[in-house]
């Protein structure tokens, strides 16, 4: 398996996804989160927010939300079993918060591999803006690629 | 809500609360696959997991990266968290305990912003980090 460094560049399609209070609310329940903020409307504007703002990883769950999910994969042509996590980094440039439609668009920025081709390494960065089109944080991700042929050298 | 310190009041090598979970388990996985959006059958369908040579369904690393946020979030309110960032070290097991732990490695002014950068990490049972991360957060 070798992966295609002339995807470097590609730019996924944008899409808008809503931030929905039931899926910041399970979100928080999985997570173990239990301050109100998160659920209850009064909570956050007593917290001295407009409305009820979102957990720092919770983009994730909005990037997750693409129509076209998967596209890296099937981009990379990589089976889903193979992949690992090696990174992520957030930048909050502004509040988001239930209700806000955030638009999302995804770019491969790097591509590389480590010990002789075993592992493969995606980055990828994600703009996020909210309906106004101000930017609200930025995403980079690095995905790692167990290659099932082993090492090639 | 957080009770933010202030900059004046934090000095570089202060640790901040921990934050000891309980153990991680498949209920909780099942949860976040649904919470996150993340589908991935390697972290709730042991029969996948195994086919792909893993001995169990494990963590996904978001779910832990979430714990760090926690931290942050336990110590400053969420509007001060500027930047949160993570190395995924070593994978997280279906009965791992995991305890985030995080301390001040910076103070520093930048465009008018009082910044504090963090250390922050999870670590499991056997002292193994997890979570290598990172935070910068605003404080007043």
């Amino acid at each position: 398996m070798q992966l295609d460094k002339a995807l470097i560049g590609h730019t996924f399609k944008a899409f808008t996804t809503t931030v929905e209070a039931g899926k910041v609310r399970l979100f928080c329940k999985a997570i173990g989160e239990e301050n109100p903020i998160y659920t209850d409307p009064a909570a956050a504007k007593a917290a001295g927010h407009p409305g009820i703002p979102v957990p720092p990883t919770f983009f994730t769950a909005l990037t997750n939300d693409d129509p076209d999910k998967g596209g890296l994969l099937r981009l990379l042509k990589v089976d889903i079993g193979l992949i690992l996590h090696g990174e992520q980094h957030y930048e909050y440039l502004a509040p988001v918060h239930v209700g806000d439609r955030v638009t999302c668009q995804q770019k491969v920025v790097d591509i590389y591999d480590k010990k002789g081709g075993a592992l493969w390494f995606v980055v990828s960065e994600t703009e996020l803006k909210d309906q106004t089109g101000k930017p609200v944080a930025k995403a980079r991700g690095i995905t790692v690629v167990r290659n099932p042929d082993g090492a090639k050298k | 809500m957080a009770t933010a310190p202030k900059f004046d009041q934090v000095k570089v090598g202060d640790a901040l609360p921990a934050l000891v979970l309980p153990p991680i388990n498949r209920h909780q996985l099942a949860l976040y696959c649904g919470g996150s959006g993340d589908h991935n059958p390697i972290h709730v369908d042991i029969d996948f997991a195994k086919k792909f040579g893993f001995k169990d369904v494990f963590a996904h690393g978001m779910l832990s990266m979430a714990f760090l946020g926690r931290l942050a979030t336990s110590w400053v309110p969420q509007g001060q968290v500027r930047k949160l960032g993570t190395r995924f070290t070593s994978i997280t097991w279906v009965g791992d305990v995991i305890t985030v732990t995080g301390k001040i490695t910076g103070k520093r002014e930048e465009g008018g912003a009082r910044l504090v950068d963090l250390e922050i990490k999870c670590t499991n049972q056997n002292g193994q980090d997890t979570l290598q991360g990172d935070a910068t957060v605003v404080l007043n």
